[in-house]
């Protein structure tokens, strides 16, 4: 019986002698290299917005023909690098978003460490925070222009004012990710409370910080950019702000995307930050985009 | 590698009877939930000697364990170690948890001499090197010093944790079931070599574990705990010869002895 039971099996299993190398297939879509989805996905969005100014869907004033737009960019690129007006208003824009990411990045860290580390801070500080983070932050922008005037003080101000939240709070949980087993740990080799919190809680904490420091940077910008708008001055959001309310569209487009190369710059730096310093944490970094 | 151990002749000496720890009437109660863990827990560790203890889940092990290493402050009676009350970690104990708890941003290497540089700091852990690199040649991960721990597999981590536990030359070493966490041949190598570094160092140890084998095969004198509250209901004395190996496991002393600890508990457990 079993005898039997054997040789049927393997004479089933003789039908499939040769090959049973088998290969996963992945659909097409997902086989494409980076580089190809990246230029197809940017010809395909070029072409159907050259379709949709060409018909005049809508008037070229609301959107201005890709060429239009791409003349526009170079001449603002030429502007630029002939050290016109316009690099001036980059140049200004670039410095408020650094200064008031520096600031962000020291107001933050602190306050996150005092709400992290302290329970003065946990009980009595967290809570206004809370409460200040979930206004419209934006709305303090006039606040911040009668306190500071036109200057580039009170966007840095508001810049600075948005991207500090994020940043606590990623610091102040960071700290709370060590584990029971490696306090117990540091307790049991006579670590000093401040030995605990430099050597244990805060490398324990940086994937946090950066995930915090990454949306800092994007808000940053938000911040920047908000603060022009409302308040004038050199920036480039006064700039677009001018352009806009003369419908002169493909300048507000080009320097959008100007804008854009600056909030890459600053989020990808952050991005090469982290993976310098956080070396140990590879894959499973918390928000762990790019 | 083989699992018997062989030794210098010259252990034979008994342990003098020098007590190391002194534990009198210990008890425990948590003000948060005002459960109390331990009752009245008595216990004295000699010179040398490996004791073991051994009780359900939630007896009180571990609060007994934190105690006696200073983690935790005891309700009431005392806990004295070479004469001197314990009042708060020291350098003179050694722990080790279940868990190998290395930390990822450093090497194997700087994770073994992370006691030295938190007490004394970064020269004294550079010049305590050589001796680091010995420990790890001696548990034989000698080959795995400037690989990070992400890198370890479980059972290199726990050397690497015994490493760090021996690296301040401690006078105890208090275990937790270090290691549970591991498949069951490992555990049994590791038990061995565990052996081997205490006799070879004489150390005075204690253990905490679930498994009855294990305590067995290790220990001098085993603690029955009993549950609710937390009390040492039975000491048994283990005389197998030393260096014990894992064949000894087989043999009927063995299994008698396994066999009452495992009636005792059960009756604790169960009131059978
Ligand atoms: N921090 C704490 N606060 C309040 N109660 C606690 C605390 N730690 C432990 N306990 C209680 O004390 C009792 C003993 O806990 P302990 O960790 O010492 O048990 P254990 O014997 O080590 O158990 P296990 O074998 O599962 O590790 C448990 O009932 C637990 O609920
Ligand atoms: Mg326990």
């Amino acid at each position: 019986m079993t005898d039997q039971g054997y040789t049927a099996a393997k004479s089933d299993l003789a039908q499939y002698e040769g090959d049973t190398v088998w290969t996963e297939h992945e659909p097409f879509i997902d086989r494409i290299p980076r580089w190809v989805a990246m230029t197809g996905l940017f010809v395909m969005i070029v072409g159907i917005w050259y379709v949709v100014t060409a018909v005049e869907i809508v008037s070229n004033i609301i959107l201005p023909t890709p060429m239009e737009t791409w003349e526009d960019i170079v001449f603002v690129g030429r502007n630029m690098a002939s050290g016109g007006y316009m690099l001036e208003a980059f140049i200004t824009t670039t410095k408020t978003v650094l200064v008031a990411f520096g600031l962000a990045m020291a107001i933050g860290f602190s306050l996150g460490v005092l709400v992290g580390e302290t329970k003065f801070g946990e009980r009595a500080v967290m809570p206004y925070l809370v409460a200040i983070d979930t206004m419209p932050k934006v709305a303090f922008a006039p606040l911040f222009i009668a306190w500071l005037g036109f200057g580039i003080a009170s966007k840095v101000a508001l810049a600075t004012f948005i991207a500090t939240f994020p940043i606590v709070v990623s610091t102040a949980a960071g700290l709370y990710a060590a584990s029971e087993n490696e306090r117990m740990l540091f307790k049991s080799i006579g670590a000093s409370r401040m030995q605990t919190l430099v050597r244990l809680k805060l490398p324990t904490g940086l994937p946090y910080f950066f995930t915090g420091l990454k949306i800092a940077s994007v808000g940053v910008m938000a911040g920047a950019i908000t603060g022009e708008f409302l308040g004038g001055g050199q920036g480039v959001g006064a700039l677009i702000r001018v352009s806009a309310s003369q419908l002169d569209t493909p300048r507000v487009f080009s320097l959008i995307i100007y804008l854009s190369f600056l909030g890459l710059a600053l989020f990808l730096t952050v991005v090469w930050v982290q993976k310098t310093f956080v070396f140990w944490n590879k894959s499973d970094a918390p928000g762990g985009m790019a | 590698m083989s699992q018997v151990v062989q030794l210098p002749a010259d252990q034979s000496e008994p342990a003098e009877a020098r007590p190391v720890y002194q534990i009198e009437r210990l008890s425990k109660t948590y003000g948060r939930n005002g459960f109390t863990a331990l009752k009245d827990v008595d216990l004295t560790l000699n010179k040398g000697e490996f004791g073991a203890v051994i009780g359900s889940s939630g007896c009180g092990k571990s609060t007994m364990l934190k105690i006696m290493a200073g983690l935790l402050p005891p309700s009431s009676g005392r806990v004295m170690l070479e004469g001197k009350p314990v009042l708060g970690p020291r350098r003179d104990i050694g722990m080790m948890f279940q868990q190998a708890t290395l930390l990822p941003w450093k090497t194997t290497l700087g994770n073994v001499l992370l006691p030295i540089e938190m007490r004394d700091g970064k020269a004294a852990a550079r010049a305590a090197e050589g001796r680091a690199r010995d420990l790890l040649e001696l548990v034989g991960i000698g080959r795995a010093e400037s690989i990070y721990p992400g890198e370890l597999s479980g059972g290199m981590a726990q050397r690497a944790a015994i490493c760090r536990m021996l690296i301040s030359d401690p006078a105890v070493l208090l275990l937790d079931e270090p290691f549970s966490a591991l498949d069951e041949l490992t555990r049994d190598f590791m038990n061995m070599e565990l052996q081997r570094i205490c006799l070879e160092r004489r150390a005075t140890t204690f253990l905490v574990t679930h498994s009855i084998p294990e305590a067995v095969i290790l220990a001098d004198r085993i603690y029955i705990m009993d549950a609710n509250p937390g009390r040492v209901a039975e000491i048994v004395d283990i005389d197998l010869p030393r260096p014990r190996n894992l064949d000894m496991i087989n043999t009927t002393k063995f299994g008698d002895i396994v066999h009452h600890i495992r009636e005792k508990l059960g009756k604790e457990a169960f009131g059978t």
